[in-house]
């Protein structure tokens, strides 16, 4: 019988309400005990003094680009991305090629991840099939192969009424529908937030009423349908109000913001950046303020990544045509660490949106230190200083606008299960 | 390291190079007929305004007076930082006229031989001479002018200085070691 | 005085005083085109390649004159018949070009932020010859140094800029220029063609054009292009041309020595009548004419400008 014991590190379980300096007891890759200063004999003492102990990092919006798309990421590569940034779970989106929109690619996924993989993955089904906005996907089945939540990522549903069957029809299953607002006919062929930046670089802009149109859209549908929807990568003032609105009225909606909309605006954009590119655009002050506004009242769910892993062929172009997304499992501990730093939210809550809070999100029995759970846990020098050095993340692609940026706190060891999966 | 300034002419000498000067034109060329002056920018335009003056004194005629500026005929862009550019001021022809070139110091000859090539762009001028106030010496090209001002043997890394006053009036010549 | 710049990528990059000294500059090099002999050997041995990506006969018949009559060796390469049509990247295209060292590449690209893209990679100078909707630094000199050749200096006046802000280079350039040399830019235009934040961009936006034109010392006149700005930005020429295209009438809101200006390719009846294009007021072909000499300034420049370092 394998047993860790992780002695004097500062024990953060939002799940169950606990901070405090505490051990903890791992056996057979299930937590089975937690207390002060256990007496028990172990086969490996981890000694956690001054670190942080948090269940292992849920990220609920992750691009693997595995089936199809490898010489971006693939599953290998970017679970250990996930480990190195503290993250033992993820949620990955199905714009793959072919589309998880079938069971076989759905298992594929998993049974790759359970082989090789360095993190636990979670399929997104697609909600129409292809991603094409037409037919739904067969939620029933792809639900009961592991599918934990349906999105055509990437890409709106553009049909209202589409999306009005596709909440109804998930929720026959209980499912949850995540949704990638945008109205296309708005952003018109746009690059980045509309704004002053855009104007003085002469880049066609984003208006904020393209997403918020569309969060308006899919809030009155949730509404309408009783079905349950989460917003992804929310990037406007705007919307966090709508939704912020929509909880007091009982509307099943939850939703995520990216650790980059709320740490940079449209400025980073400036000397056209392609890094800076992504979809929803870089917004401006008073959306980033919005949006930590969101997250210190609870309005937002959680922190996920969006993490969109691009060829450096695909970024050193011309600004117009780079690809949209930077990759982000590595950067978000540290930039939802500098959130509670900052003041923003407590470190609880920083813990809790990105383990406890997008795990109840999408129903995955993760993100917790229960006892008899799984050993997934995130060691966390909050204190660590280092700087971000794009070669050496682990992910295949390296395209982060925060190059070069001084970074405080890390996983300094992640566990998966029991097993250590990354130590720095 | 202190440079030591020494006055080579003072005012009164100047003029008295210049009326020299003046009079060895007429006389060279007989008189005024088809006579024009350019000076070089910046030195040689002031001092041909001089010469053009002594001229109208002396003969009671003017004779064309005009800039010009050798930025663009130089061939050191490469390694110069001041880029500023003066303006050329020929307002007439230069077809088949007797062109004095005026400039304030003779040193290489390169400023000459850009300044010819200017000229000769403009029209064909039936000759060219040169009057210079100073001639230091060191030549790197062909050049011999035809009025000088003042030899004054100099080394190398020694300077000239020509001052004017603000009304474009030298006051005087000095060599800085 | 030095030009501390490589490139020449936008307006942006220079203070006044800089912008000053490249009109000054242009001055000096305008005489040349008087001459009968129009040629001088400033730039002799120089290699300058115009990459033209977009289709331009104005600005790159004007960079190539510019080049010649700086005794340069110009070589003209445009998006038709270059590599990109085969998917070649901007930068590969742009390394082969550099590999036949150019000492000057001037370039017109669809992209904005192309030449700065460029001059990010290549050793060689870049010269902005327009980039996307982003900026136009020649076309906005030449026109401050057409303004300051009608009106003396720029400091102080009234300049009214009307068209389709959102998609003009020219527009982002001259409200740059014209702020930094002294002038009050006023914009006018439907508003599906005015982008956000012109204020903070420096301009005051009239709210229309009877504003804007009042008391004008200069009035720009911007083309409108049906085929770049889709459907959805205007009902009709014809209604374009009559709230916002300039005529004899309206243009006797602006002061009666006021100068008329236009960067060309004009449509006739749309924004300017034939008799406004044609009348007195108009400097339309001295902006064309005065083109080469700021380009001329330019291409001097940055073939001096800051030196590179050798190893």
């Amino acid at each position: 019988m394998s047993s860790i014991l992780i002695k004097n590190g500062r024990i953060i379980d939002p799940a169950n309400n606990i901070d405090a300096t505490l051990d903890l007891l791992i056996e057979d890759g299930k937590i089975v005990n937690i207390g002060e200063s256990l007496n028990v004999q172990a086969a490996q003492v981890i000694d956690a003094s001054g670190l942080l102990v948090t269940p292992g990092l849920v990220d609920m919006h992750v691009h693997l680009r595995d089936p199809g798309l490898e010489y971006k990421e693939d599953i290998i590569s970017g679970t250990k991305s996930a480990a190195a940034g503290g993250v033992t779970s993820i949620a990955c989106m199905p714009n793959t090629t072919p589309v998880i929109d079938n069971l076989a690619i759905c298992r594929y996924v998993i049974s790759k991840a359970q082989e090789q993989g360095s993190a636990n993955v979670f399929p997104i089904g697609s909600i129409t099939k292809g991603l094409k906005g037409e037919i739904l996907s067969e939620m029933g089945e792809l639900k009961d192969g592991g599918c934990v939540a349906f999105s055509d990522d990437g890409l709106p549903v553009a049909s209202s009424e589409l999306m009005r069957r596709a909440l109804e029809y998930a929720d026959t299953f209980d499912a949850l529908i995540i949704s990638h607002a945008e109205d296309l006919s708005l952003v018109a062929g746009g690059v980045m937030n509309d704004g002053y930046v855009s104007t003085e670089l002469g880049l066609k802009g984003i208006p904020w009423v393209a997403e918020d149109a569309m969060t308006a859209r899919d809030i009155m549908l949730a509404e309408f349908t009783g079905g349950r929807v989460h917003m992804a990568h929310v990037s406007t003032k705007g919307c966090i109000e709508m939704i912020r609105q929509a909880k007091k009225r009982g509307v099943r909606v939850t939703c995520e913001a990216t650790p980059h909309h709320f740490t940079l605006t449209d400025e980073a954009v400036r000397g056209y950046d392609t890094n800076a590119k992504m979809n929803p655009p870089l917004r401006s002050q008073a959306d980033v303020d919005a949006i930590r506004a969101g997250l210190a009242d609870g309005t937002i769910d959680a922190i996920a990544t969006d993490h969109a892993p691009h060829h450096i062929d695909e970024k050193n172009v011309e600004f117009a045509i780079a690809m949209n997304g930077i990759v982000g499992l590595e950067t978000m501990l540290t930039l939802t660490l500098n959130l509670v730093e900052e003041g923003v939210i407590d470190l609880n809550r920083a813990i809790a949106l990105m383990s406890s809070q997008p795990s109840a999100v999408l129903g995955i029995d993760r993100g917790t230190l229960s006892k008899g759970a799984v050993a997934d846990i995130a060691l966390i020098d909050p204190k660590l200083e280092w700087e971000l050095v794009p070669e050496e993340l682990h992910s295949k692609s390296k395209n982060t606008p925060f190059g070069g940026w001084m970074m405080k706190g890390a996983a300094v060891r992640t566990l998966l299960a029991g097993k250590t999966v990354f130590e720095r | 390291m202190a440079s030591e300034i020494t006055e080579i002419l003072d005012s009164s000498s100047v003029q008295r190079a210049l009326t020299r000067i003046a009079h060895e034109i007429l006389e060279h060329n007989k008189g005024t007929e088809d006579l024009v002056l350019i000076g070089i920018r910046t030195g040689g335009d002031y001092l041909a305004a001089q010469l053009h003056q002594k001229i109208a004194e002396i003969e009671g005629v003017k004779v064309p007076l005009g800039t010009i500026d050798i930025t663009m005929y130089r061939d050191d862009l490469g390694t110069r930082n001041d880029l500023a550019m003066g303006q050329t001021d020929i307002r007439f022809p230069l077809g088949d006229r007797k062109v004095i070139l005026v400039d304030d110091v003779l040193f290489t000859g390169r400023t000459i031989r850009a300044a010819m090539d200017a000229l000769i762009d403009l029209g064909r001028p039936r000759n060219i001479q040169l009057a210079i106030l100073i001639d230091r010496g060191h030549r790197e090209l062909p050049i011999r002018p035809d009025y000088i001002g003042r030899n004054l043997p100099t080394a190398r890394n020694e300077q000239i200085e020509v001052e004017f006053d603000p009304q474009h009036v030298p006051v005087s010549v000095s060599l800085i070691k | 005085m030095n030009f501390p710049h490589r490139h020449v990528l936008g307006i942006k990059q220079f203070n006044a005083e800089e912008l000053s000294f490249i009109l000054d500059t242009a001055e000096s090099f305008k005489e040349i085109n008087t001459r009968s002999i129009k040629k001088v050997p400033t730039l002799r041995g120089k290699t300058i390649i115009n990459l033209f990506f977009e289709a331009s006969t104005r600005t790159r018949t004007s960079f190539e004159i510019a080049g010649k009559r700086l005794s340069a060796d110009t070589v003209n390469i445009s998006g038709s018949s270059s590599s990109v049509v085969k998917g070649e990247t901007l930068e590969d295209t742009a390394r082969n070009i550099e590999s036949m060292h150019p000492d000057i590449i001037v370039m017109r690209h669809s992209a904005s932020g192309s030449c700065d893209y460029l001059a990010a990679r290549l050793n060689c100078a870049v010269v902005n010859a327009g980039d996307g909707t982003h900026e136009h630094p020649s076309q906005a000199l030449l026109d401050a140094f057409t303004i300051r050749q009608h009106k003396g200096s720029i400091a102080g006046l009234k300049v009214a800029i009307i068209g389709d802000i959102t998609h003009s280079r020219v527009v982002r350039s001259n409200i740059d220029c014209l702020n930094k040399l002294g002038a009050d830019v006023v914009i006018s235009g439907p508003k599906t063609m005015l982008p956000p934040g012109l204020e903070r961009l420096g301009c005051q936006v009239a709210a229309n054009l009877t504003e804007a034109l009042k008391d004008a010392d200069v009035v720009m006149m911007l083309r409108i292009q049906l085929e770049r700005q889709g459907k959805t930005l205007l009902p009709s020429l014809r209604e374009y041309s009559r709230y916002f295209g300039l005529n004899e009438t309206n243009l006797k809101l602006a002061k009666p020595d006021a100068i008329v200006m236009h960067p060309g390719p004009m449509n006739r009846g749309v924004e300017i009548s034939t008799a406004v294009a044609d009348g007195p007021q108009n400097v339309i072909l001295d902006q064309v004419e005065n083109g080469v000499a700021v380009r001329m300034a330019l291409l001097y420049l940055a073939a001096g400008g800051e030196k590179i370092t050798e190893d």
